[in-house]
């Protein structure tokens, strides 16, 4: 496998104009061997532009991509080594089982022995053993993505597999089997897996380090915990995570912030350089809002709009100065009733300027 | 006021899609039926607009018996997972065919046109062509159609489905205001997610192989599922279930874990049970059972972390987002006093204080 570089890599679809509107702005990243990444973004946020540029199905018109250290740009799809499955499955429909898992290695003329090993490997670990002798014509569609999936894995020479949300046709019970073989699979062979797509549940179950991206520009790379406790950007407070992180438009203060008319203390943030347009915000996740009926230790007051439960816990919305917030509250810890204060578990208040984050306290 | 079933039963290819179906839909309600793929919901859907008659059974409206009632003059309508819509209409005549239709003067049109899609958000784009919007846009032109003819009765066959999950949580949220201004009519919400129907804080209908298994006030049916069905259709992670015995002083999970019987089965024979437990009543502790990590799933802010030992499976619910890898050793606790108890038939022997 490799470790692939991408090198003030950009993309604009529109060629000859002097003001050229990126689909992908410039940036520099590097896709380390052996771990597994998911690419994340809304529809229309690059990432399939991003997926066919390290394929080699789209040319860069910035940049440079980099297969450990080799200049890949200029090569096409077939001289890149990687192995790619898409949504819907691609498969050999007059072949059996093994001959489809068998055919990348076949094509490269590897030893029939060593062919069987490495098929009865990946058939083991996709519980496809039973079946290895079917055609796959008459398989479900489900085991058919599974032989796509099959061959994928099959090789050990690629630099990369790349995935394009493989899962999607994919039975919801199902998924939960194919996402634990998958991870699995990278635990085994260490293999270097880019998986591009929409769902946040996917992405954050599979992926080692995950790239969020939204209009053309990456705007965070990290683990699943990171995105999740120090979102480096507002987007990614909103798009990761269920209610979104909360964001409140705030100033800056002697010793702290100030939202709406309530002083809140605050000193995670250094010197930032600010002019009178930059805008404010302070973010914190529901999971971090606790209730109580007593204003001490700093708790600012608050009105109590709505609690709906959902069983395990409680999403009660909130009035703060007249800006909404919103506390996720487990099932068992009482909400109290008339004033209601809330206050912020340390460590988890973040600030913002811009939407970029700027302290944390 | 209401919309009732008798033994609603409808079978194809000889397979029940509807087996005995008998229940009160009240007016100004809002029902979500809830079940797993083919359990029934889109059949019972679709015998309630009258787009497929019962083979027993019968379906009756404020009383009237509903049988010879034909599809468009029975006040109905219905918004799919699909996003249907007229593709050579703009968002303002896609809202108005169905009401040019009835015959309102244009005068009533525009007015209706104009709050539905005030009311879904749409106003500012009723000119543009549907080609030109999202997904969630699409889905609420769907949904401001069916608003504007105001029928008796609105079903919604999983309509959020095709959406991604910010679009979801967005639509639920005005889902919920939308539907408590319309005091008149029956909506009904099929959905394979429980969650949904307990944000809803909805009427619940459980639906498993065609059957009812139990209807109520959507936190009533989850502190006290009739059954094992309900128990695992019901909890989003499934709800936990294990079997054991029940004896004068502790209770015996799969031969291998005891625990101290809880107070709330003081009124149980001794004997064998099928014990089940929420995943959000599983935690992570110093000195526990000891399982193996087969899968953390990260579901918007939560983490299901799946575990296994000894052929034996459970899904505990973090708060949180948690980073483990398959075959990480973890150590979980049960509590107790969170367990319920189903006899050997499955029906529900003790359930704990909610």
């Amino acid at each position: 496998m490799a470790r692939i570089e991408l090198d003030n890599l950009a993309h604009s679809y529109q060629t000859g104009a002097a003001q050229r509107e990126y689909a992908l702005h410039p940036f520099s990243h590097t896709w380390e061997d052996g771990q597994t990444y998911a690419l994340l973004g809304p529809s229309g946020c690059g990432k399939t532009t991003l997926l066919n540029i390290m394929s080699g199905l789209v040319r860069p018109s910035e940049g440079t991509v980099r297969f450990n250290g080799l200049d890949v740009t200029a090569l096409p799809t077939a001289r890149r080594n990687i192995a790619q499955v898409f949504q819907f499955p691609v498969i050999y429909r007059t072949m059996t089982v093994f001959e489809n898992l068998a055919f990348p290695l076949r094509c490269r003329g590897l030893a029939e022995q060593d062919i069987r090993t490495r098929v009865n490997e990946v058939a083991d670990l996709l519980n496809l053993g039973s079946q290895l002798h079917r055609s796959a014509l008459h398989l479900t569609a489900d085991a058919k993505q599974l032989i796509s999936l099959g061959r994928g894995l099959v090789r050990n020479d690629v630099a990369a597999i790349l995935f394009d949300e493989p899962l999607t046709v994919i039975d919801p019970q199902l998924k939960f089997e194919l996402r634990r073989k998958l991870k699995e699979a990278n635990q085994r062979y260490c293999l270097t897996m880019i998986y591009v797509t929409h769902d946040q549940a996917e992405a954050m179950t599979l992926a080692n380090k995950v790239m969020v991206m939204n209009h053309g520009r990456v705007v965070q790379v990290g683990t699943p915990q990171e995105l999740f406790e120090q979102p480096q950007d507002s987007f990614v407070g909103y798009f990761i995570g269920s209610p979104a992180m909360n964001m409140l438009e705030c100033r800056l203060s002697e010793d702290g912030i100030r939202i709406g008319n309530q002083q809140l203390r605050f000193t995670g943030h250094k010197q930032v350089a600010a002019s009178e347009k930059t805008r404010f915000a302070f973010g914190v996740r529901p999971e971090y809002v606790t209730l109580s009926a007593s204003a001490n230790d700093g708790g600012l007051p608050v009105r109590l709009i709505d609690v709906k439960s959902v069983g395990a816990f409680r999403i009660v919305a909130l009035d703060l100065d007249g800006q909404r917030l919103r506390a996720k509250i487990a099932a068992d810890v009482p909400i109290p009733s008339g004033g209601v204060f809330v206050r912020f578990a340390e460590g988890r208040r973040l600030l913002y300027a811009d939407d970029r984050l700027v302290g944390c306290d | 006021m209401a919309l009732t079933t008798s033994n609603l039963t409808r079978h194809v290819d000889g397979v029940p899609h509807l087996d005995n179906v008998s229940c009160t839909l009240k007016r100004g309600g809002f029902h979500v039926v809830v079940g797993q793929t083919l359990s029934g919901k889109t059949s019972l859907l679709r015998a309630l607009a009258g787009l497929d008659a019962p083979d027993a059974g019968s379906i009756a409206l404020d009383g009237r018996d509903q049988h010879r009632v034909p599809v468009w003059k029975r006040n109905v309508s219905m918004v799919y997972q699909q996003f249907i819509n007229y593709p050579h209409l703009s968002v303002y005549d896609n809202i108005a065919f169905p009401l040019r239709r009835r015959g309102m003067t244009a005068v009533e049109v525009d007015r209706k046109v104009r709050q539905a899609a005030h009311m879904v958000a749409l106003a500012p784009l009723l000119e543009r062509m549907p080609t030109a919007l999202s997904g969630g846009q699409q889905q609420r032109m769907a949904l401001a159609r069916s608003l504007a003819k105001d029928d008796d009765l609105l079903l919604l066959d999983e309509p959020l489905v095709n959406l991604d999950y910010k679009l979801r949580e967005q639509l639920r949220d005005e889902f919920l205001n939308l539907f408590a201004q319309r005091d008149h009519a029956i909506m009904v919400y099929a959905t394979t997610e429980p969650n949904e129907a307990l944000l809803f804080d909805a009427n619940v209908l459980v639906m498993h192989q065609g059957r009812l298994l139990q209807s109520g006030p959507a936190q009533q049916v989850y502190a006290n599922p009739a059954n094992v069905d309900v128990a695992r259709i019901f909890s989003d992670p499934p709800m936990n279930l294990m079997s054991g015995t029940l004896d004068a002083g502790e209770i015996l999970i799969n031969h291998a874990v005891r625990l101290p019987r809880p107070g709330h089965f003081n009124r149980l024979q001794n004997g064998n049970y099928t014990f089940g437990i929420h995943p959000c009543d599983l935690s992570l502790t110093s000195r526990g059972i000891g399982m193996r990590v087969d899968l953390a799933e990260i579901n918007g802010s939560e983490t299901y972390l799946h575990v296994s030992r000894d052929n034996a499976d459970l899904v505990l619910h973090l708060a949180g987002v948690h980073g483990y890898n398959p075959g990480d050793h973890v150590e979980t606790a049960i509590n107790g006093s969170r367990l319920f108890a189903f006899a050997a038939d499955g029906t529900l022997a003790a359930a704990p204080a909610p």
